[in-house]
């Protein structure tokens, strides 16, 4: 492999984040390690409960008690992420990157119009004029395809694909070269979804940011992601190049999400899912943490951890890829 | 060309004639109604699956709740089994309704209640309608119920609360206590759509044992035409609060005829299909139905519309076989035209 020159803009080395409960310590993520390069789309997909909107809180540094970082590293274009404090966030956030929440009904104030909350985020980061927070303001609507009126609109009366781009164009406000969304269009219908991602592919195009897209919808990336990663019971089980991962899943997790979805194209299949439902944290597995789901298990399985394999330029989590 | 496969058809358990609710908006004075669900012709037969699928407020779950009895029609009439739902009054007969076609609900997480082990849904459902059964016989059914929703062993699920279970355990519950009112029809509103990805299946595999092992039919709401074709024989698509088209599942996918057909297919993410993005995608929001006028619903967001689309609400017509579309500019693929209406209905049901 040739190593790149460049290094990349986000580098999370053996992340480790707890839930500090009163039975103790719930490891919600577990010695996750990702890379994201310059302008790259990074999609990570895993169920409900597997630690991908806590991953994406850590890396944001948005999380709050009980859930903490145990260990590791989080370097951002050579910050050390993790050990800023928060008046050090406070310059660093919204211009470096910035985060679309899943629920912009949550997410945006119900009692401020569009404009105000946008002149509210320049306020605090920026010194412009009135009249130049009012001309950025407009510019950023149209950017996401919004009609510059709206600014004046509160949340309420935008319909649900508008308050996501609404938020995206404020995630945008400082230019940041990286926008780390959480399942941003899983309140949407699949007609605006589709709008939404592909606003979100062409504006990356123009502007350059890399993008985490965390989503338990696999199939909604495989058109958008560069690479993906997939992640099961708090850890990365398979990472690789977005097509290549489709083409040739290799993890049994990601074999079996793949045969989970039904298609509208092709021939009608029987479809299986995956028997049983994932662990509860709190007690993971021994050994490999798929090992009571996967239909290839074997005995080293139950008592050995597996760790990361290389196959073609994927990263597998694997015995059956410890060759 | 057109000889297509069409299932045999068992008798008809539900009719909807030219149903329609409308909520009023603001206070009981106001004059503008929100038009949820206007003018559906729908049936669904004995062994049958139909999926109902279409945007968020295009009035599917209203339409689930009005064969529910839980709304009543503003206009129009349900007929079961060729006997209108407004003859259904006295409380048992409600009851007996509802016993034959009960609904399981898209949030198992909020359907089930936290206090109570599972066994107490299962066995009050027994108790209310299966009067046949002695306490052992409901004891014995409950298990036998679990089971047939795979649930098994069953007497261990029967005394768990539903803390204990997963989303997909409490939906499998769902169902056991729709089933345990020996129903003809369940009404299924959006039943996966909560789960996990890995455990979807399951349940719609679930559906179609039924269907198979029960002669159970289902009227399938969701969004996702994707698990719609999965297990439904007929799918049916709404569009603000009318049906845009109807007709066997795999016919209305190879052969879509409303152009809001066509853009539904074409947003349903395929990583199975080769990789092509258009460089834009803007596309128009629904509308929320308050007080409309003639015309096509779509005209605002249709590439083909004419003159026309603004000035007569389009009905459905016949295009293939067993597959209609109310839509002004699709054209018909049928040999010998077709009647133009496919039904006749008083005019002051509208």
């Amino acid at each position: 492999m040739i190593a790149t020159a460049t290094r990349p803009l986000l580098e999370v080395k053996d992340l480790c984040v707890d839930y500090l409960t009163d039975r103790g310590a719930v490891r919600a993520v577990d010695h996750v390690s990702l890379e994201v390069r310059k302008g790259e789309f990074l999609g990570i997909v895993g169920e409900s409960g597997c630690g991908k909107s806590t991953l994406l809180f850590a890396i944001a540094r948005l999380l709050t008690p009980p859930a903490e970082i145990a260990s590791g590293d989080i370097w951002f274009e050579g910050n050390d992420l993790v050990s800023m404090t928060e008046s050090e966030l406070r310059h660093f956030r919204w211009k470096q990157y910035s985060v679309v929440m899943q629920s912009a009904m949550n997410a945006l104030n119900p009692v401020m119009s569009i404009g105000e909350q946008l002149r509210d985020a320049f306020d605090a980061h920026q010194h412009l004029t009135g009249r130049q927070v009012e001309k950025r303001s407009e510019e950023l609507m149209r950017i996401v395809g919004i009609d510059p009126v709206h600014l004046r609109s509160y949340p309420h009366q935008l319909s649900g694909g508008m308050r996501q781009r609404a938020m995206i164009a404020m995630a945008l406000a400082f230019t940041p070269e990286l926008v780390i969304m959480d399942e941003p269009t899983s309140a949407l219908d699949v007609v605006a979804q589709r709008s939404l991602m592909l606003k979100i592919k062409q504006l990356q195009r123009e502007f350059g940011f890399a993008t985490i897209f965390v989503t338990h919808d696999m199939s909604l990336v495989s058109h958008f992601s560069d690479r993906l990663a997939v992640m099961y019971a708090g850890q990365v089980v398979e990472v690789g190049e977005t097509r290549q991962v489709f083409a040739d899943p290799k993890h049994p997790y990601t074999v079996g999400l793949m045969r989970s979805f039904p298609s509208i194209t092709g021939a009608l299949q029987p479809l299986s899912g995956i028997p049983g439902s994932p662990p509860d944290l709190a007690r993971p597995p021994a050994g490999c943490r798929f090992h009571p789901r996967c239909p290839h298990v074997m005995p080293r399985c139950k008592v050995e951890e597996p760790d990361f394999y290389a196959r073609e330029a994927d990263l597998v989590r694997c015995f059956l890829f410890d060759a | 060309m057109l000889e297509l496969p069409v299932r045999p058809q068992g008798a008809e358990l539900i009719r909807t004639v030219g149903l329609t609710r409308h909520f009023r908006l603001g206070g009981f004075l106001s004059r503008r109604f929100l038009h949820a669900v206007d003018d559906i012709d729908l049936s669904i037969h004995e062994d049958e699956i139909v999926a109902l699928v279409g945007e968020s407020g295009s009035g599917k779950s209203t339409i689930a709740r009005l064969i529910a009895m839980v709304y009543k029609p503003t206009a129009g009439e349900i007929y079961h089994r060729g006997r209108p739902l407004a003859t259904v009054r006295s409380r048992r007969e409600v009851l007996e309704y509802r016993g034959h076609v009960p609904m399981v609900f898209q949030d198992p997480y909020g359907s089930l209640s936290p206090v109570y082990r599972v066994s107490h849904g299962i066995m009050r459902a027994l108790k209310l309608h299966r009067a046949d059964l002695s306490r052992r016989g409901r004891e014995e059914e409950a298990q036998r119920l679990l089971e047939a929703v795979g649930l098994v062993p069953a007497v261990d699920f029967l005394g768990k609360y539903p803390y204990q279970l997963s989303g997909g355990q409490r939906q499998r519950i769902g169902f056991a206590q729709a089933l345990a009112c020996r129903p003809e029809l369940i009404l299924a509103d959006e039943p996966v759509s909560m789960l996990d990805v890995s455990v979807r299946i399951g349940v719609l595999n679930l559906m179609a044992s039924l269907r198979r092992r029960e002669r159970i039919s289902f009227l399938y709401i969701t969004h996702d035409i994707a698990s719609a074709r999965y297990v439904a024989d007929r799918l049916v698509v709404m569009y603000a609060g009318q049906v845009a088209e109807s007709g066997p599942v795999e016919d209305v996918l190879a052969h879509p005829k409303h152009p809001y057909t066509q853009l539904l297919l074409s947003a349903v993410p395929d990583p199975r299909a080769p990789v092509s993005l258009p460089a834009t995608g803007e596309v128009q929001e629904p509308p929320r139905v308050i007080d409309p006028g003639e015309g096509c619903r779509f005209r605002a967001r249709c590439p083909y519309a004419i003159d026309e689309c603004s000035r007569v609400t389009p009905r459905l017509r016949l295009l293939r076989p067993a597959h209609d579309a109310a839509c002004h500019v699709a054209t018909s693929d049928l040999v010998a035209p077709a009647p133009t209406e496919r039904t006749d209905k008083d005019a002051s049901l509208r």
